[in-house]
């Protein structure tokens, strides 16, 4: 098991030095620079920016310093913004991605797996067909419409929440709301697919000969090789969310992480693109190392195969 | 198919497909919507007294009228025109990019499945890198590269959305390429090439058709996303992002201009996953997901 965890993170830091690298490539190529947008700075200030945050050395020798500062936690500082590191504006916006992304994945997980776990225990019935049907809806709807709509009703109509903004304790609600319910969508058919293939299988029918309750088979031995569909969605799932749906928090106006990888990559803001690529990976990297750990331990058919 | 005449011993499997497709009311249904929703959108703005552009200040924003079936937004533009036209964009961006994607994974899994076991290696990690990349910041780099020009916005996402179609495509090549056909065809002295393409693509297309079906919707939404915040479709231009955007900003005083583009939007989708469901269960009748 220990080899197993081993050699998957050092997939997983692989796996973060090629985003890094990759990252790193596709910025340099991109026309414009990080101070494009401050235009009446004179040459010689411009050269000193850029000199200062190292962005006048060969560029390998930039790679490789992102590299090693990543790896020490001893962030940059963007040229951008003088004075703050890219770790303290992450830090910053993590906990509002983070909050709003977890409380839409319990949102999605408790609306979802009993919608799906009803469908495919009640096959074919009204019961199925109604939950597939609202599961095809949450999937179709995309979160630009269904956000204004939750703030238009709950924020501007009822007066319950904020319609937008980041002020009080609660303001949480209506986006974790709009994520988790178009997840729970996705989630729900995911249980009923991965259910109705398990109760199908030959042990389930040797549970049912030597007489178990339905109860007992569902939960003792159906549920747990059921979850693994819904388990390797969640992992890039997890980290999506947690690091910012972009749109939602546009919509809500959030000041979460989505706003950061859409203003560093407009921006050209080198310093903070490499770190919030760097920090999603991490997290991508960290969720499927979970989801791995848990399905090995959930299916012995997998097991801690390295 | 007990009443099939004994003769018939086997039957073409894309006839039988086909069948077992139109067996489904749901997706025919499905079809019905997407056929009738692409028909709109294309034929309608030759219909319309109205350019999807042309302002009319004087009106400004009106509710839906018998003149102006959608209403008209802040500019006096007729909305049931501009919804047809940015169906056409996003119609096309979806059909387009998922062509990018699919032709990139399905080449990308099919050369990655038959190569050796490094080869295979190598290209299969680069797509874990990939996968553990923010595609967002991908797209808009890469939309910052080529410009925010309208052919190229297709091609930016399919170049972000071909990852799972390769997984997809790879999967299926290592389990095909062990069978006896394959083996007999090597040992006839066919080449890499050959197996690729006469033995390994028609055998793969089934899971593709599947796939990208219901890649379709999920790049439509992509699409969406970019125009939603300004880095798609440039006005006064507009597809149904740009559209559902400017009707979220003002939705509560002139809600016609979110309903209606959000409508058309949501029903494309519906339709394109409904149809996503029928050809997974007409092409793979083992499966029961979904």
């Amino acid at each position: 098991m220990f080899r197993f965890i081993f050699s998957r993170v050092l997939q997983g830091l692989a796996v973060i030095l090629g985003v890094l690298c990759i990252t790193f490539a596709l910025l340099k190529n991109a026309p414009g620079s990080p101070l494009q947008s401050e235009r009446n700075i004179p040459e010689h200030i411009r050269a000193q920016r850029m000199a200062a945050s190292g962005l006048d050395q060969p560029l390998p020798v930039q790679l490789w310093r992102y590299i090693v500062s990543f790896a020490t936690f001893d962030f940059p500082v963007s040229v951008r913004t003088p004075g703050r590191g890219v770790d303290e504006i992450i830090l910053e916006a993590f906990p509002v991605s983070a909050q709003i992304g977890l409380s839409a994945l319990v949102i999605a997980l408790a609306l979802g797996i009993p919608l799906g776990a009803l469908a495919a225990l009640r096959p074919n019935t009204l019961d199925d067909r109604a939950s597939m049907v609202a599961a095809t809806l949450g999937i179709c709807t995309p979160s630009m419409v269904l956000g204004p709509l939750l703030a238009l009703v709950f924020g501007l109509k009822l007066r319950w929440f904020n319609a937008s903004g980041w002020y009080d304790a609660d303001d949480w609600v209506l986006p974790a709301l709009t994520l988790g319910i178009i997840y729970s969508a996705y989630i729900a058919r995911l249980t009923r697919g991965g259910l109705r293939e398990t109760l199908a299988q030959e042990f389930i029918r040797t549970a049912r000969a030597k007489g178990a309750s339905e109860m007992a088979i569902i939960f003792r031995h159906a549920f747990k090789l059921a979850c693994l569909p819904v388990l390797n969605f969640l992992g890039p799932t997890a980290a999506g969310l947690m690091t910012g749906s972009i749109i939602t928090e546009s919509v809500f106006q959030l000041p979460g992480l989505g706003q950061h990888f859409v203003g560093a990559a407009v921006n050209r803001d080198y310093d903070l693109a490499m770190a919030t690529a760097a920090f999603y990976a991490l997290l991508i990297v960290s969720f499927n190392l979970l989801v791995d750990f848990l399905q090995a331990l959930l299916n012995p058919r997998i097991g801690f195969k390295a | 198919m007990s009443t099939a005449p004994v003769s018939r011993v086997s039957e073409n499997p894309w006839l039988q497909a086909w069948r077992r497709l139109v067996r489904n009311p749901v997706t025919v249904a499905a079809m019905m919507l997407l056929v009738a929703l692409v028909l709109i959108c294309c034929a309608g703005p030759l219909f319309s007294p109205y350019h999807p552009n042309d302002q009319d200040l004087e009106l400004k924003a009106t509710a839906p009228t018998r003149s102006h079936w959608l209403g008209t937004d802040t500019l006096g533009r007729d909305l049931a025109t501009r919804v047809m036209h940015g169906g056409r964009i996003s119609l096309l961006v979806g059909i387009l990019a998922t062509a990018v994607a699919s032709i990139i994974g399905v080449g990308y899994g099919l050369i990655a499945g038959l190569s050796g076991k490094r080869v295979d290696a190598a290209m299969m990690r680069l797509v874990d890198v990939l996968y553990a990349f923010p595609f967002i910041t991908f797209v808009i780099i890469l939309v910052v590269i080529f410009g925010r020009e309208f052919w190229l916005i297709f091609i930016a996402i399919g170049a972000v959305e071909w990852l799972t179609m390769a997984r997809v495509v790879r999967g299926q090549v290592l389990t095909l390429k062990n069978l006896e056909f394959v083996l007999a065809a090597r040992a006839a002295g066919a080449g890499f090439w050959h197996i690729l393409f006469k033995h390994m693509l028609p055998n793969v297309v089934g899971p593709v058709i599947i796939y990208a079906s219901l890649t379709v919707p999920g790049v439509m939404m992509l699409e969406a996303t970019l125009s939603f915040l300004g880095l798609g479709i440039q006005p006064p231009d507009a597809s149904w992002g740009v559209l559902i955007s400017e009707g979220a900003a003002s939705m509560e005083t002139l809600p016609w201009m979110l309903i209606g583009p959000s409508v058309f939007f949501s029903a494309t989708l519906l339709a394109l996953n409904l149809i996503g469901d029928g050809l997974r269960d007409a092409l793979d009748p083992k499966s029961t997901q979904g």
